[in-house]
């Protein structure tokens, strides 16, 4: 009787999500709203090849940036150097932004 | 021994070829272009057949059109926001370009046009340029503050300005090598299994015939998990879109 009325208790909504909930229905929604990246986080093949992406493209952005000033302000090496390392440091950032929670508190802009 | 004299060609695949005869010659008409006329030509067909009789109870194709359209709404909205909609029909033109492009590259005697970078980089600056201007427009020169983190510390700013218009800018990089790498790979793959098949039978004749065996097995599963990919680059592409016009949208 007392299982009956907790079972009572609680708006249509709750049990609804309730019942959804042990029948696996709202699983892949939940899932995919949790995670910041693209349902492949599964698949760590897919998730190394993503994380060696972003860290080499953002290194070649960079080192396209360093040459072209260089070029352009005749001081090489200077800003090729400079821009590596400027470029290793956002392709950390892109990773970190990979993993990055999305939503909630300060760590918001993530992408 | 036939093996040492015939060489793995793995990437003359994509060796641009003119298409459509003489004309495509004298115009510079490449098979990559067919291509994607192909694929444009089938969405739009698939699109005109399935919603054309407009059924209750829809038909096979009308299925298909309106799952798709469901879905690609539904990862606008869910992305985005509710303003998500306004830009729907970019996402899903440029899913299902890329899905179908993607998927007629897997048939015999079609080219793959997602496995030249010079495609996918057109289709990633033509994101990147919309995701700005998007911003720019909504924002205005308040846009410019996406590139300063708030709250750090003014001493750090040319370390940091820097870093985020490097991370800014390798969008459309990362977004357009991880589309052409994929691709690429895959088909890569299957030619070298496939031409390990021809050396086998031609290194040791009859035995090579059942040896061949291996390959062949390794390239039908391969070709399973090239359908996946093509699914799942597509969707890559389209929510990373998706993710950026969020960024473009809501700033912070």
């Amino acid at each position: 009787m007392s299982e009956e009325q907790g079972r009572a208790g609680g708006s249509f909504e709750e049990r609804l999500d309730a019942a959804r909930d042990r029948h696996g229905l709202d699983r892949a929604a939940s899932a995919e709203r949790g995670s910041g990246g693209p349902p492949e986080g599964a698949n760590p093949m897919a998730v190394g090849l993503r994380v060696g992406v972003e860290l080499v493209s953002a290194l070649v952005v960079a080192l396209a940036i360093g040459y072209g000033l260089d070029r352009w302000l005749h001081t090489r090496p200077l800003f090729l150097i400079l821009f590596v390392m400027l470029g290793g440091a956002a392709g950390v950032l892109n990773v970190w932004r990979l993993f990055a929670p999305r939503g909630g508190g300060s760590g918001r802009r993530t992408g | 021994m036939a093996a040492e004299k015939s060489t793995i060609d793995a990437l003359g695949q994509f060796h641009l070829d003119t298409g459509l005869g003489a004309i495509g010659r004298s115009v510079n008409f490449a098979n990559s272009n067919v291509m994607m006329v192909v694929a444009a030509a089938l969405v739009l067909l698939a699109l005109h057949y399935g919603m054309r009789r407009r059924a209750v109870v829809p038909g096979r194709l009308q299925a298909l059109a309106e799952i798709g359209y469901q879905f690609i709404h539904d990862m606008c909205v869910e992305q985005i926001g509710e303003e998500g909609k306004r830009f729907f029909p970019f996402v899903f033109a440029l899913f299902f370009f890329i899905l179908i492009g993607n998927l007629i590259g897997l048939f015999p005697y079609f080219f793959t046009f997602t496995s030249h970078i010079a495609v996918t980089g057109a289709l990633a600056v033509l994101v990147i340029v919309l995701v700005t201007a998007v911003a720019l427009r909504i924002h205005g020169l308040h846009f410019f503050s996406y590139f300063w983190p708030e709250g750090a510390p003014v001493v750090l700013a040319p370390l940091i300005v820097p870093i985020e218009i490097i991370s800014y800018i390798s969008r459309p990089v990362s977004l357009s090598i991880r589309l052409f790498a994929n691709m690429t790979a895959g088909h890569v793959m299957f030619e070298v299994f496939a031409t390990f098949m021809l050396m086998l039978v031609g290194a040791l004749g009859a035995f090579g015939y059942v040896l061949a065996l291996g390959p062949l097995v390794i390239n039908i599963a391969l070709m399973g998990f090239e359908v996946l990919v093509a699914f799942l680059q597509a969707y890559v592409f389209a929510v990373l879109t998706c993710i950026y016009l969020h960024d473009a949208v809501h700033l912070h």
